[in-house]
């Protein structure tokens, strides 16, 4: 795809985030939707294409009265939004629709209007996972980290600062879930979870919702806001059965994903002033900083724990608070995408000075899927 | 009421050889016959080559801990926490989710490259899963 021909035009999150007991999952998207729109100074009546995940794109469409021309569907987990901004792009540059608005929501806590997500007993999943005991995200995601750990030499402390330094972030950011202070110990002596991981290493349940609009770049300057455009973008799947990943030392999908994303901004690293990497679980950031090519695996533990990723340090990651301390519906990945558009607009509570890109990386289930934009604020 | 069971895998055709063999007493996987790749879990056809000329066989039932959590909370119905649930790389190459047997669910008995050999624990007339011990000797 062509670099900076796409732009976000409009992004919001739901008026409130955390605990929304007086709004159903679809009230939450059209509530997110709506604040977009008013953001991108538009009407409902402008927007020609949708995406959406784990609800239905008709489903959305119908609620809020959108008549779409293009649709995108996609639903891989957290990381599906991502997966929307790339298709999007493609679809605006080709022409099938000018405006689209790519909305996430869930009552991931007040479970209102919650479709169930259900293991059937005769998929591959229910047959050779389901009957070992994994009994949601916790009890499955954090099953490679052990062997990530031996092979690459991260400690636990390591990890654990990874909760520590986000949390340093969402301290300065008023609409973060969680805001005081923790230490190390304080990770390592919380409530266990499932080992290695304990609760301090493990993402919040919240609701909430976000969404965005996206439009031509050469439209985008005659909007209200800094437009944030697409510099690159990259996707990939791998299984839906962490039990299949082809090694537990890395996520193949993250390493599509990143170095396509990074090939089309024709990016290097160094280049980069802002990164987000999906967490909802501790061990994430540091996949993603190896398989995004950052630096050797090795180096990643030490990295986050030596405070490189700390508000000051070299490399500002995921600046809003994370899935750990921010907040976390289910489906992560629109609210890092939130807080990249809103760095790269210069309005970030946790504001990185002078930030003129930022790279977005998302996971879809366990390591199932993954997508990564990059965005700049400069065309 | 009775008590909430583990979930139980329901086969389909695909997979229906495999579960045959758990209750036959044989752990069985699939090798491909025209580029000899070995894969899990069970399917028709190699998904290194694409070949639909592959073969069931029965595995050694040898491997190694590859990786694992000690699940805590929330626990799955059928299960008392904590219970380790492990992913065992077989001597053969695949690897496959089980439970460890015979063994304390700790950290340090649990130790990554242990070897493990298969055992198998019937849940009914129908399914027998394939769980996994410390290897003997």
């Amino acid at each position: 795809m062509r670099r900076n021909q796409v732009a976000v035009v409009g992004a919001a999150e739901t008026t409130e985030l955390g605990i929304i007991p007086n709004m159903s999952q679809i009230q939450l998207h059209a509530d997110a939707a709506l604040n977009a729109i008013a953001d991108a100074g538009l009407k409902l009546s402008d927007i020609d294409g949708i995406a959406t995940a784990v609800e239905t794109p008709q489903q959305i469409a119908h609620y809020l009265g959108i008549t779409p021309t293009w649709v995108d569907g996609t639903s891989v987990g957290g990381c599906s939004f991502m997966l929307h901004v790339r298709h999007a792009a493609a679809a605006i540059e080709a022409g099938l629709c000018k405006t689209v608005l790519i909305t996430h929501a869930e009552s991931g806590k007040s479970m209102i209007g919650k479709l169930p997500r259900s293991i059937p007993a005769d998929s591959l999943q229910g047959q050779f996972e389901a009957p070992f005991g994994v009994y949601g995200p916790p009890s499955m995601f954090p099953i490679p980290v052990l062997r990530y750990m031996k092979t690459y030499g991260i400690t636990h402390e390591q990890i654990a600062m990874v909760a520590v330094v986000q949390r340093e972030w969402a301290a300065k950011n008023p609409r973060a879930t969680m805001k005081d202070p923790i230490t190390v110990a304080d990770v390592l002596n919380s409530r266990m979870i499932a080992y290695p991981f304990r609760l301090l290493q493990c993402c919040l349940v919240t609701d909430g919702g976000g969404a965005l609009i996206l439009t031509s770049a050469d439209r985008a300057k005659d909007f209200p806001r800094k437009p944030v455009y697409i510099l690159g973008t990259g996707e990939s799947v791998e299984t839906p059965m962490v039990s299949q990943m082809e090694t537990f030392n890395s996520s193949r999908a993250f390493k599509v994903a990143g170095p396509t994303a990074f090939k089309e901004a024709g990016i290097t690293h160094k280049d980069v002033d802002h990164l987000m990497i999906y967490d909802a679980f501790a061990h994430l950031p540091l996949y993603g900083l190896g398989d995004l090519g950052f630096m050797p695996h090795e180096e990643t533990g030490k990295f986050i724990a030596d405070g490189n990723t700390r508000p000051g340090g070299k490399l500002p990651l995921n600046t809003n608070g994370g899935g750990l301390s921010y907040m976390h519906s289910g489906m992560y990945g629109m609210y890092a995408l939130q807080e990249s558009v809103r760095q790269m607009r210069g309005i970030a509570p946790a504001q990185v000075k002078d930030a003129k890109i930022s790279v977005c990386h998302g996971v879809g289930g366990m390591f199932a899927a993954s997508g990564t934009i990059i965005f700049t604020n400069e065309r | 009421m009775a008590e909430p069971a583990r979930a139980k895998p329901k086969p389909t055709p695909e997979t229906q050889y495999f579960w045959d063999g758990t209750q036959a007493g044989e752990l069985r996987l699939q090798r491909c016959d025209a580029c000899a790749n070995v894969y899990f879990p069970p399917r028709p056809f190699c998904p290194s080559c694409g070949s639909r000329k592959v073969s069931v066989f029965k595995a050694s039932g040898k491997g190694k801990l590859y990786s694992y959590v000690i699940n805590h909370r929330p626990a799955a119905p059928g299960f008392t926490p904590p219970y380790a649930i492990a992913v065992v790389e077989l001597d053969e190459g695949p690897r496959m989710m089980s439970n460890i047997i015979d063994c304390p669910q700790t950290p340090e008995a649990l130790e990554l490259d242990m070897k493990l050999e298969v055992a198998f624990e019937k849940l009914d007339d129908k399914i027998t899963l394939p769980m996994f011990r410390p290897a003997k000797g």
